[in-house]
């Protein structure tokens, strides 16, 4: 055989039955149905929504079957079908004030107009693996499934902002959202798409950032003032109706992250806001997004920037886990003209070094440098 | 659950999208090396892999070109099948393993052995297209370095492998000045390949996916690899012909044969020994490295 990858075209093809084969697995057992994994494993399913920047449980339940659990590839399943579809508008801002709320928690207020809402959450629980988990048996059904209506309940931030603690929530000026799955990024990076690379940036990658900015590698105080889950309404403008037109919900998770600010000559000691928002129900992600955009923000509260979490050109360049899982696992891709240039050289510097090799040991592969079998080294 | 199953267009990539990347190759050409950045879309296959690369081809090709898709040289890497596929698929064009009958020359780390013509187009697929990025990891500031022609960096590292080894020991993505402006990365291709670029009839577009930039050298540009007058640039060169074909003066991979250090050399553009070996060329290894 004289080259290793001879025949690509038949092992690819040979390489693909089997893996359509393990993914199927067991044929004696029923096939998952997207049904199951979207009721079933719906965290997974809004974390390749909410990555994957696309909106489609049904579509995520697809691919996450598709890769076999394994979310980044689904994610990048969404994403490359994602990145085909026609982009026909911007939505309004959706309100968050006026969230359908499932959850809804603040760790700066013991209570507020609207009331502390646990939710569907999995604090407090003990982590013990239940027995009952092992089959399917009966669950109690709750004492509520559909989101109460407890009133008008004010984001904490807008209580703060009444009383003028709180820095303000930028204007809209009329500008269209940054999208940088439309153009090139630059740097530096407006905040409005600092906040989209978050937004679909890597989970686990925030969550290092945010954890690092906590343990003094950019430290900003936080403190949670509200976290709240629920389903938004999502408007656009039609030119044709002259008013703002409903097109579907979308459930988002949204954390404000309320941070100390000492002030400056031209603002008031007054809190800062590091804002969090995803798709589904991600609450990590969205805390761990929420601390790095406020990390992020060091050059606006003249804080000096010398932590990762603070580095914009480093978080934004790696935090896409699609493009960083392309080019980590390229390296399995053949390099072997490179290696070949690389071998070369590596031979002719050992040469010029190592004049004498009668008392040099013999190398980790048990040759000496003068092995005849490495004397063909490139000239 | 039921859904529209998605159709996609000719080349994949829907035709504004095409046209974006068009502007962009326009822009590169008329700036000879300098890296221009593009809004580079998620393709089907991983950033790394060549999305680039595809994407500057599915802009360019017409239902009339003529395909070939090589990496490392050969035809039938795995990565090379599956982007021949993929546009086999999605565009429906011919494709081809002869270095002269192709229009359009898709590429990982190689430019092939035979002389480019007019009218052939080499697309190189970049993993990082800043050749400044290793000296300086800021986008911010390797952009002002480009425009202000400020390249001491480049010179100093180059410098100091020669005080350090005698000789500069960079080996692939060796870096060249276009037209005596944009110092420019010509890709991970070995720097036997540099000297191919220079006055090539041939247009050469360089795709960068995950990087967002894409940029171009006309034909007949000059393109000259970074040296010293002192330490002139220098290709690679093999003690031994090809074992398969007898070729001279070719890229050669180094094949391990077995466990007791035996070696095969054997050229790494694929096509190049196949048609040599069809002319009847023979090298002394011909019949012990037998394919299958």
């Amino acid at each position: 055989m004289y080259v290793a990858v001879k025949g690509g075209e038949a092992a690819i093809a040979n390489a693909h039955r089997l893996l359509a084969d393990r993914r199927r697995g067991e044929r004696s057992l029923p096939a998952l149905t997207l049904e199951q994994i979207a009721g079933q494993l719906a965290l997974a399913v809004d974390r390749v929504m909410a990555e994957g920047s696309l909106y489609d449980p049904e579509l995520a339940a697809m691919a996450v079957r598709q890769s076999r659990g394994d979310l980044i590839e689904a994610i990048f399943l969404i994403r490359a079908y994602r990145t085909t579809l026609p982009r026909f508008a911007a939505s309004r801002p959706i309100d968050t004030g006026k969230m359908q709320i499932e959850r809804r928690i603040s760790a700066t207020y013991k209570d507020l107009p609207g009331g502390q809402l646990l939710g569907p959450t999995f604090d407090y629980t003990h982590r013990l693996i239940e027995p009952d988990m092992a089959e399917d048996g009966p669950v109690e059904a709750p004492a509520s499934r559909e989101p109460a209506d407890s009133g008008p309940s004010p984001r904490v931030t807008d209580i703060l902002g009444d009383d003028g603690l709180i820095e303000g929530d930028g204007e809209d000026d009329g500008r269209e959202p940054a999208d940088l799955t439309r153009s090139p990024l630059a740097f530096p990076a407006s905040r409005d798409l600092r906040l989209q690379a978050l937004a679909r940036g890597d989970e686990g990658f925030l969550l290092g950032l945010g954890y690092s900015t906590q343990r003094g590698y950019g430290r900003t105080h936080p403190f949670v003032g509200e976290i709240r889950i629920g389903e938004v309404e999502v408007e656009v403008d039609l030119p044709e109706f002259g008013f703002p037109v409903v097109i579907g919900r979308v459930r988002v998770t949204e954390c404000q992250m309320v941070s100390q600010f000492t002030g400056s000559k031209s603002e008031p000691p007054q809190f800062t806001r590091g804002y969090g928002l995803v798709f589904g129900q991600l609450e990590r992600k969205a805390m761990a997004m929420s601390l790095v955009d406020r990390a992020l923000r060091a050059d606006e509260f003249d804080e000096e920037r010398r932590s990762p979490a603070q580095d914009e050109e480093f978080v934004l360049a790696h935090s896409d886990n699609v493009q960083a899982t392309g080019f980590v696992e390229h390296l399995k891709l053949p390099h072997y003209v490179d290696f070949q240039a690389e071998l070369d050289l590596l031979r002719t510097m050992r040469k010029v070094d190592a004049p004498v090799t009668e008392d040099e040991p013999p190398h980790r592969d048990g040759r000496s440098p003068s092995d005849p079998s490495r004397r063909d080294a490139a000239e | 659950m039921t859904m529209a199953l998605p159709a996609y267009n000719f080349a994949y990539l829907d035709e504004q999208t095409k046209r974006m990347i068009r502007r962009a190759i326009l822009k590169a050409v008329a700036i000879p090396g300098y890296q221009v950045p593009f809004a580079s879309r998620e393709m089907p296959m991983p950033y790394g892999w060549g999305t680039g690369g595809v994407q500057v081809t599915a802009a360019i090709l017409g239902p009339d070109d003529v395909l070939k898709v090589i990496d490392q040289g050969s035809d039938d890497t795995t990565n090379a099948v599956s982007i021949r596929a993929f546009f086999a698929r999605v565009a429906n064009v011919a494709v081809t393993t002869k270095t002269a009958e192709a229009t359009i020359i898709q590429t990982r780390h190689r430019i092939p052995e035979v002389p480019l013509t007019e009218g052939q187009t080499l697309v190189y697929q970049v993993p990082i297209p800043e050749p400044l990025r290793f000296l300086e990891p800021r986008e911010t500031e390797t952009r002002i370095m480009h425009a202000l022609e400020e390249y001491g960096l480049m010179h100093v590292k180059l410098y100091e492998d020669i005080a350090q080894h005698g000789h500069i020991a960079t080996t692939y993505a060796y870096p060249v000045k276009v037209e005596g402006r944009y110092v420019m990365d010509p890709s991970p291709i070995p720097k036997f390949d540099n000297p191919k670029m220079d006055d090539c009839p041939a247009l050469q577009l360089f795709g960068a996916g995950r990087e967002q930039r894409i940029y171009a050298i006309p034909p007949y540009t000059r393109v000259e690899s970074l040296d010293f007058e002192d330490h002139p640039f220098a290709v690679q060169t093999f003690s031994q012909p090809c074992g398969l074909c007898g070729a001279t003066g070719v890229y050669l991979d180094e094949i391990v044969t077995d466990d007791r250090g035996g070696r095969l050399y054997a050229c790494s553009d694929t096509d190049h020994c196949e048609e040599r070996r069809d002319a009847g060329h023979v090298g002394s290894e011909a019949f012990t490295g037998a394919r299958p």
